[in-house]
């Protein structure tokens, strides 16, 4: 029962990220989202210093409310200090991380982070995690709760917003020469990016979010050339990955989390072959295009 | 000259790229139903000039009409085909839902594509003889092909408008013929066509008028009346080179030119 | 206080190790850290930064060790593989650069966590401390420690010295580097592995999370303060070892705190502060600049002011500020702030409550509306624009206009006497 508490709460949360990963990496902005798994720590240290507990809605949205502001300043520092855009991406995660760290530190009696966790997470406690109701009934554990209304809203923004985001991330001019606002568009999608980065930092921890991000897509999109089917095999790719994690970090007796990247990688490595032995065939992926 | 109804009216248009103004107060007006070309050297601001029309880019100053009225309120007449290079061809989608974006609207977005949309695409697939495609993938496209996809996006909007950022630029003979057919037609069913094109040789080939930029406006007008050796000469014998320096100067002192303080109006004034 | 004198005469063995071993941890990154920096390799830093973890991990499992060299040999392996697989994977694939990066970088360093909480769960005596390597270890150096650093530190430094025209090239012109036959492949290959070097020590002092600000930060703030690689790298340097300085004291004072972050802190408000404050560069300096044009234009539409009056009416010199406003419209603020600037260069000449122009106002009135008509000849003579279009234009261009381009303007319009409003052109008294 544990084990699938477990894994259901991994696959929630790779489903979340990896949903989301697809549309950063077509992006281009994957380091983005790397950036903004880190920067929303000190959101998350804040918002559990007022809050009390990590349970907290609105705290946890104010938590995302970092990493949305994050891009904002990646932006400032990219356009109004005329400073170049990976520098103003790496400046500006390292200082925020570093705040969120000096923070925990700083409160360290009133704040249930430790540094670790902070990197990898603790998903193995999840099955710790019960709500009880007052009438004693156990409804199971809560990160699985949350995080299973997580993937269900990315699920279904994704579903409604499929044309939006599909035009707004293939060709943005031509959606604003529609009259489409791209500005709306990314906005949306960004915060999705930082609640679920907020959402699954207490279980798998900030690089394992990024792990989640992009490793699972950029699977898929060595495989398929469609969008749809792009997104099916990343929901599948996070099924495998959270089942074969789990196997792989009991069996060597280590993190999940760091597990779950590891199958991740191999899974990627696998596609890779696929990938190569297609283009070498020259049938259905050429490497090369027509002349005309 | 002043043309009755334009299509495309550009009044005063002044537009910076890299906070160094590229487009130096273009006026001109270009008449409906016509094949128009806009030519010049590299780095004349035809592509900036284009994507100021779109509202893609703030111009500093002056502005631009379309059939009479602001580009937000008709924007459902007019069509742009960006640059090909503008795009990522790996993204995983195929041909028939890229032109199928042409039925995008703001207001449809969150609904199905209606059979109509699905019939618009097909026929506009085989306008540009591409419908054989329809299930490929885009990245396995040549690029003549991809050229042709974007062009059947664009009429999927049926506008009567179309704008198109050098549209034969590295496309095979085959496409080049399928693309001249196609504005033939066009022109047949009284679309105007406004293409930024990189060939002079071809222009004067192609299209009824022709605009002649080179960071200022040269000549706008008939083919015959603009593809003069003095104006062609002016427009690619070099630049203004003062015109640069003051650019530079504008860029690296980050000088408004925008004068909102000054009131008076145009025209007028002692200077 | 105390503690800062405390600190400050190094008597404590432990304090000066800690906080030399950061200074030149700092130093280091940062000197190579230019080169990333300039190249736009920011993230790459970042990526093989997390990527070395597994390579740690591996030694220890190999040779259970934890001497610094051969930890230091796996993160080396490590670090290299990851570069390497990155740029693979964005030439021969069509994975984007960014997504390459972000790959390698998660699932090297989720392989490394892997690694190492599996040796630390199987409770090998020996492997405490490993987890260091995530957050930085600077606080707890031993003096062998530095020695290996120095060793490292030394060998990039030389690599540096070295190699340094042709890293320049390398950095700030690729292309001219391949043309002019220097062995690109080569010299990437030693630029590559000092990088990979640096990272390797560096993470002593920062930890694997945050490396990528010991490299680039400093970079980015030296940007901010000159043009010259040299100076440059000396500054970016200066702010690591400064950082370094400043992380170790707060170690020191408040033992609690992590170190790295504080290293990291101190950097990131050395950047801000020089993308700010910088002379020329600084965010500050151009909105001053910005300023400053605006009290230009302000002052010299001001005097234009008086030479139209000037003009209509040949016997008056005097005006008031009725007269003044009447002929041009400005607000009771840009007025004052004209009047004071016009005051300041004694172009000025007050008349009990009237104004008229000295001899030098009457000449810098001259000279702007000079530009501005020569402008609109320019403009109509070469541009081809309408007569009543080039008003507006005139009016913002007059006042940017050099002594160079007017010079230029003069001799391609072939000295003019009027304008296309038929005005005539004033030109400077012989």
């Amino acid at each position: 029962m544990e084990a699938l508490y477990i894994i259901l709460t991994a696959f929630c949360i790779a489903l979340s990220c990896g949903t989301l990963g697809t549309f950063l990496i077509l992006r281009k902005m994957a380091m983005v989202g790397d950036a903004i798994s880190h920067s929303v720590l000190p959101g998350i240290v804040i918002a559990f210093l007022v809050s009390g507990s990590r349970n907290n809605i609105p705290m946890l949205i104010g938590a995302a409310a970092v990493g949305v502001l994050t891009t904002v300043l990646i932006e400032l520092l990219h356009k109004k200090a005329r400073l170049q855009e990976d520098a103003s991406i790496g400046i500006t995660f390292t200082w925020l991380f570093a705040l969120g760290v000096i923070l925990i530190s700083a409160f360290t009696g009133q704040v249930d982070l430790d540094q670790e966790c902070v990197l990898y997470g603790e998903i193995a406690y999840v099955p710790l995690d019960l709500i009880i109701t007052h009438s004693g009934t156990n409804l199971g554990p809560r990160p699985l709760w949350v995080s299973g209304a997580m993937a269900l809203i990315v699920l279904l923004v994704t579903r409604i917003g499929y044309k939006g985001f599909f035009i707004t991330t293939f060709n943005p001019d031509y959606a604003k020469a529609l009259g489409i606002s791209t500005v709306i568009w990314h906005f949306v999608f960004m915060s999705l990016v930082s609640l679920t980065t907020v959402v699954s930092f207490e279980s798998v921890g900030a690089i394992l979010v990024v792990a989640l991000l992009i490793a699972p897509p950029a699977t898929a999109y060595l495989l398929t050339g469609r969008l749809k089917t792009m997104l099916l095999y990343t929901a599948i790719l996070s099924l495998l990955i959270s089942v074969c994690g789990y196997v792989l970090a009991t069996w060597l007796n280590g993190s999940i989390a760091g597990a779950m990247a590891t199958v991740a990688g191999i899974l990627f490595a696998g596609a890779y072959g696929v990938y190569k032995v297609k283009a070498g065939k020259g049938t259905k992926a050429p490497l090369k295009k027509p002349a005309y | 000259m002043n043309i009755d109804a334009p299509a495309l009216e550009v009044h005063n248009l002044t537009a910076s790229y890299n906070r160094k103004p590229v487009l130096w107060d273009i006026d001109f007006q270009l008449p409906q139903g016509q094949l128009i070309g806009i030519v010049g050297p590299n780095g004349s601001g035809k592509t900036t000039l284009l994507k100021n029309i779109m509202g893609l880019m703030e111009p500093d100053s002056g502005y631009v009409n379309l059939f009479g009225k602001k580009l937000n309120d008709i924007r459902e007449r007019v069509s742009y085909v960006p640059q090909r290079e503008s795009v990522d061809w790996d993204f995983p989608a195929n041909v028939f839902e890229v032109v199928q974006m042409g039925r995008y609207r703001k207001n449809n977005l969150f609904k199905r594509m209606t059979a109509r949309d699905r019939e618009i695409t097909t026929q506009s697939l085989e306008k540009v003889n591409m419908l054989e495609y329809a299930k490929r993938q885009i990245s396995q496209l040549s690029g003549g092909q991809q050229q042709r996809v974007f062009i059947a996006r664009s009429l999927a909007q049926q506008a009567d408008l179309y704008l198109m950022d050098e549209p034969f630029v590295g496309v095979d003979a085959a496409t080049e013929e399928s693309i001249l057919n196609l504005l033939t037609e066009m022109k047949k069913e009284g679309k105007t066509v406004i293409i930024v094109h990189h060939d002079l040789q071809t222009a004067y080939e192609y299209f009824d008028w022709i605009v002649l930029l080179n960071t200022r406006l040269v000549a706008s007008g008939p083919k015959d009346e603009v593809f003069t050796s003095n104006l062609l000469q002016e427009a690619y014998g070099g630049r203004l080179t003062v015109l640069s320096r003051i650019g530079d100067l504008i860029a690296k002192k980050d000088f408004p030119i925008r004068e909102s303080n000054f009131k008076e109006k145009e025209g007028q004034g002692d200077g | 206080m105390d503690k800062l004198l405390e600190f400050l005469s190094f008597q404590d063995p432990n304090v000066r190790t800690v906080t030399f071993g950061t200074i030149f941890l700092g130093m280091s990154a940062a000197t190579v850290g230019t080169f990333a920096f300039l190249r736009k390799r920011s993230l790459v830093g970042d990526a093989v930064a997390h990527a070395i973890l597994p390579g740690i991990a591996i030694a220890f499992m190999l040779f259970q060790t934890k001497n610094p060299f051969v930890l230091m040999s796996g993160a080396l392996i490590s670090g290299w593989i990851a570069m390497l697989l990155i740029e693979h994977l964005s030439k021969a694939t069509k994975l984007k650069p960014d997504t390459a990066i972000g790959l390698v970088l998660s699932v090297f360093f989720g392989i490394g966590i892997l690694l190492l909480t599996s040796i630390q769960h199987s409770g090998a005596g020996n492997q405490a401390g490993l987890d260091q390597f995530l957050f930085g270890k600077a606080a707890s150096m031993t003096r062998s420690d530095l020695l290996a650093y120095g060793i490292v530190a030394l060998i990039l430094l030389m690599a540096v010295i070295l190699f340094f025209k042709e890293f320049k090239v390398l950095s700030f012109n690729p292309d001219f580097a391949q043309a002019s036959g220097l062995p690109v492949k080569r010299l990437q290959f030693i630029l590559s592995t000092i990088t990979v070097l640096a990272i390797s020590i560096g993470i002593q002092s920062v930890g694997v999370v945050l490396m990528a600000a010991l490299l680039i930060t400093p970079a980015a703030t030296a940007r901010s303060w000159t043009e010259s690689l040299l100076v440059m790298m000396v500054l970016a340097a200066i702010a690591g070892g400064l950082s370094g300085l400043v992380g170790s004291y707060i170690s020191f004072a408040a033992p609690n705190m992590p170190t790295g972050p504080w290293i990291v802190m101190c950097l990131s408000f050395l950047a801000l502060f020089s993308l700010f404050f910088a002379p020329k560069k600084g965010v500050v300096a151009r909105i001053r600049q910005q300023q400053q044009n605006r009290k230009k234009i302000l002052s010299e539409n001001l005097l234009k002011t008086f030479y139209h009056l000037r003009e209509n009416n040949p016997s008056s010199r005097t005006f008031s500020r009725e007269e003044l406003l009447e002929k041009r419209p400005f607000s009771d603020t840009e007025y004052n702030t004209a009047l004071g600037r016009l005051r300041k260069q004694f172009y000025l000449i007050p008349e009990g409550h009237n104004w008229s122009l000295s001899e030098k106002g009457y000449e810098e009135a001259k000279r702007v509306v000079r530009l501005h008509r020569l402008w609109e000849m320019y403009l109509t003579e070469r541009m081809r624009l309408k007569a009543d279009h080039i008003h507006p234009n005139a009016e913002t261009i007059e006042h940017i206009i050099t002594p160079e381009i007017e010079e230029q303007l003069l001799r391609e319009l072939d000295y003019p006497e009027t304008d296309p409003h038929h005005s005539p052109i004033p030109y400077p008294r012989k």
